[in-house]
C-alpha cells in the first residue's frame, strides 16, 4: 500500500470502531480458523462469524452448490454447532487470535432472536452483533423476516431490549424484498444502528439431463460478482434515505474497484464473502487495492469517501 | 478437524501439459509445495483468468509429486476435460501461469507393517493411487490394483503405474478393455486370491459405496476419497459435506475438503439419497 501513513483508513459502526473497512462476510469464513491460515485475523476489519443459532443444525442436503455465470447458487441451510459451543469454542479462538468480532445471529422465531441476545450480552471482547433476518435457506419463506416488515421489526426490537444500549446491532436485510427502504426504515426505528446490504437473492438452477433442480434444497441463495449491482443500488437507495446510518456492504465484492462503489454509494465498510472461496487472500487483497483506490483520488480519510456518489451536482 | 496445516497459495508455471487418452497430463512446477503433499491430498486452482466468470476454485487430486528436478519441486495431476473449468486449464500452455492453494486434505494412511493392499479406482480416480502405490511397495506391501472406467480411452494407467503394482486389472463398462462390467464385480475374487486387509479407492460416489459393501462383509478395512463438489477446497463454504460418523459415534455432515477427501469408508453414511441421515447431528426433528 503507498502512503498508508498519511490516510486514516478507519471506520466505525457507533461505537465499535475498526482500522480498516474489510470484513469477511458471514457464512464466507467459518469463525476465522480456515483463512487463519492465509493471513493473520487481525489484518481485516472484522471477521463476521457464520451465522449461529440457538441449537445445532445439520443445515441442507447435498448439492448444495451450483457455479452459475460471475457467482453460485448455495442452499446449506445454516449449517452451525449452536450459540453454546460456539461461544465455548470459536470466540476464544477470534480473540486469541486478535481478530476484532462481529457476531451473525439467526433464528426461526423473535424468541430464538432474545435468546442469541441473551446468551452473547455477557461474552467480552465482541465489537459489533450482525442480526441476520434474511437467510434465504430455511424451508419455510414465512421465516425470511426480512421480508416482512413487521417481523423484522419484532426482532430488532426484542434484540436491542435484551442488549441495552452497548453493542451495536447491524441488521442483515434481503433484497428479495419490494422496497428495501421502508424494511430499513422499520428496523431502525426498532434500533437497529446499522445495516448489513445485502443478503444473497433466492434463485434456483435446473439441471437439464435430471431435468430436476440441481440443488438438493432445490432453491438457494445467489452471490457472486452477478449480484453486485443489485447490492450497490440497495446501498445507494438506504444511504439516501438514512445517511446517518452506517452501512456494512457486500454482494459480488471481487476487487478494490468493487469495494470503491459501494463505498461511494454509502458504504462504511464492506464484507467480502464468495470472492474468499476464490482466492482465500481476497480480504487482504482487497483492504490493500481499496486504500490504494481511494489514496489515488485524493481522499485522506476513508470516511470522505463513504457516500460519495451522492454528492449535488454541482460539486467536484 | 482443521485445514491441512501445510496448505499455501502460490502462483505456479505449467512446464508439461499433454494429452494421454481422455485425459491431461500436467506438471507443475510447485516449489515446496511438492514436499508437503501426500497421496490423497489435492489443490484447488482458479480458471478462467481474470475477470473470468467462474468464480469457484477446481479442485484435483494430486497425481504425485517430485521434491527435485529441472523445476525445483513439481506437482502432477490428470486432469478430465468435462467441464468449462477444466477445459480451460488443459488448454492452457506451457510456461502458463495459475493460482494454486495445496496440498490440500487428508491423506490416505499407510500401515506400520507391509500388508495386502487393494486399490482401486474408477476414472481419472486413479490418478493419486500409483504414488500411494509406490509408498506401500516402499514399506514392503503387496499391491493389487484394480482401475476402471465406462471405456478403454477414459483408463488412466501410465506404464511406470503397471510397473508399480504387485498385478493390475482394467474393467470397462462396454468391454473395450479388461473384464467387461463393473470394477465391484472383479473385487470379491481379488480380495479372496491376494488375502486382501486394506482396500483403498477413489472415484465416483456411487462406485466408493459399492467398494464399501464389499468390505463390510468381509470385514476389510476400506479407506476412500469421496468426491462431493466444492466452492472453496479450505473448509470455509460448506458445501462439500458428507454424513460421517466421528469417533464418538456421533453422525455430523463433515467437509470433505477438511474431513476428507480420504475417509474410513465405514465411517460414511452411503446412499443418503438426497437427505440429512436420521440422528445427524442438528438434523431436523421430523
Amino acid at each position: 500500500m503507498r502512503q498508508m501513513s498519511n490516510f486514516n483508513y478507519s471506520t466505525n459502526f457507533q461505537n465499535a470502531v475498526f482500522p480498516n473497512p474489510i470484513f469477511t462476510a458471514s457464512g464466507c469464513a467459518g469463525s476465522g480458523k480456515e483463512l487463519a491460515q492465509f493471513f493473520p485475523l487481525g489484518e481485516i476489519g472484522a471477521v463476521v462469524t457464520k451465522s449461529i443459532m440457538v441449537k445445532a443444525r445439520s443445515g441442507r442436503p447435498t448439492p448444495r452448490m451450483a457455479e452459475t455465470p460471475s457467482g453460485m447458487l448455495n442452499s446449506i441451510g445454516l449449517q452451525g454447532p449452536g450459540i453454546d459451543q460456539f461461544i465455548a469454542e470459536d470466540i476464544p479462538f477470534l480473540q486469541k487470535n486478535g481478530a476484532r468480532i462481529v457476531v451473525s445471529i439467526a433464528g426461526e422465531s423473535v424468541d430464538d432472536y432474545g435468546s442469541l441476545a441473551r446468551r452473547l450480552r455477557g461474552v467480552p471482547g465482541l465489537s459489533a452483533l450482525e442480526v441476520n433476518i434474511s437467510c434465504p435457506n430455511v424451508e419455510n419463506r414465512g421465516q425470511v423476516f426480512a421480508c416482512d416488515p413487521i417481523a423484522s421489526r419484532s426482532v430488532v426490537e426484542v434484540v436491542r431490549r435484551v442488549l441495552g444500549g452497548e453493542l451495536p446491532i447491524i441488521v442483515k436485510l434481503s433484497p428479495d424484498v419490494t422496497d428495501i427502504v421502508a424494511i430499513a426504515n422499520e428496523v431502525i426505528s426498532a434500533g437497529a444502528d446499522g445495516l448489513a446490504l445485502i443478503n444473497t437473492l433466492l434463485g434456483m438452477v435446473i439441471d437439464v439431463d435430471t431435468m430436476r433442480p440441481k440443488l438438493g434444497g432445490k432453491t438457494g441463495g445467489l452471490s457472486g460478482p452477478a449480484i453486485r449491482p443489485v447490492a450497490v443500488r440497495a446501498i445507494y437507495q438506504v444511504h439516501q434515505a438514512f445517511p446517518k446510518i452506517p452501512i456494512l456492504g457486500m454482494g459480488g465484492v471481487a476487487s478494490g474497484g468493487d469495494a470503491l462503489e459501494m463505498v461511494l454509494a454509502g458504504a462504511s465498510g464492506i464484507s467480502v464473502g464468495t470472492a474468499t472461496f476464490g482466492n482465500p487472500n481476497a480480504v487482504i487483497k482487497i483492504r490493500d487495492e481499496l486504500a490504494n483506490l481511494l489514496i489515488e483520488r485524493g481522499f485522506t480519510t476513508f470516511k470522505e469517501a463513504v457516500g460519495f456518489a451522492h454528492r449535488s451536482e454541482n460539486a467536484g | 478437524m482443521k485445514i491441512n496445516r501445510r496448505a499455501q497459495q502460490r502462483t505456479v508455471e505449467i512446464v508439461s501439459n499433454k494429452k494421454v487418452g481422455a485425459y491431461h497430463h500436467m506438471i507443475f512446477a510447485v516449489g515446496d509445495m511438492a514436499l508437503h503433499a501426500l497421496p490423497g491430498n489435492f489443490v484447488a486452482i482458479s480458471v478462467g483468468g481474470p475477470g473470468s466468470a467462474m468464480v469457484l476454485r477446481r479442485a484435483f487430486a494430486i497425481y504425485r509429486t517430485h521434491d527435485r528436478g529441472n523445476y525445483g519441486g513439481t506437482l502432477e495431476l490428470v486432469v478430465a476435460p468435462h467441464g468449462q473449468g477444466s477445459k480451460w486449464l488443459t488448454a492452457l500452455p506451457m510456461h502458463a501461469t495459475v493460482d494454486m492453494v495445496g496440498p490440500l486434505g487428508t491423506n490416505f494412511g499407510i500401515p506400520t507393517e507391509p500388508v495386502n493392499a487393494l486399490l482401486v479406482g474408477g476414472g481419472y480416480g486413479s490418478a493419486p493411487l500409483f504414488g500411494l502405490a509406490e509408498l506401500l511397495k516402499d514399506g514392503g506391501s503387496r499391491v493389487d490394483m484394480v482401475l476402471g472406467a465406462s471405456s478403454a480411452g477414459k483408463i488412466y494407467a501410465p506404464l511406470e503405474g503397471k510397473r508399480a503394482v504387485n498385478s493390475m486389472t482394467i474393467t470397462t463398462d462396454d468391454g473395450s478393455a479388461g473384464t467387461k462390467g463393473q470394477v465391484v464385480s472383479v473385487l470379491p475374487g481379488l480380495i479372496e486370491r491376494h488375502n486382501v486387509d486394506i482396500i483403498y479407492s477413489c472415484g465416483p460416489m456411487a462406485m466408493l459405496a459399492a467398494i464399501q459393501d464389499i468390505a463390510a462383509q468381509t470385514g476389510i478395512i476400506h479407506q476412500c476419497a469421496v468426491e462431493e463438489s466444492m466452492a472453496c477446497g479450505i473448509g470455509v463454504c460448506m458445501t462439500c459435506v458428507v454424513p460421517l460418523r466421528d469417533e464418538a459415534g456421533v453422525i455430523r455432515m463433515s467437509r470433505s475438503c477438511v474431513d476428507g477427501p480420504v475417509m474410513d469408508g465405514a465411517n460414511v453414511l452411503w446412499n443418503s439419497g438426497g437427505k440429512i441421515p436420521a440422528g445427524t447431528y442438528g438434523a431436523p426433528n421430523v
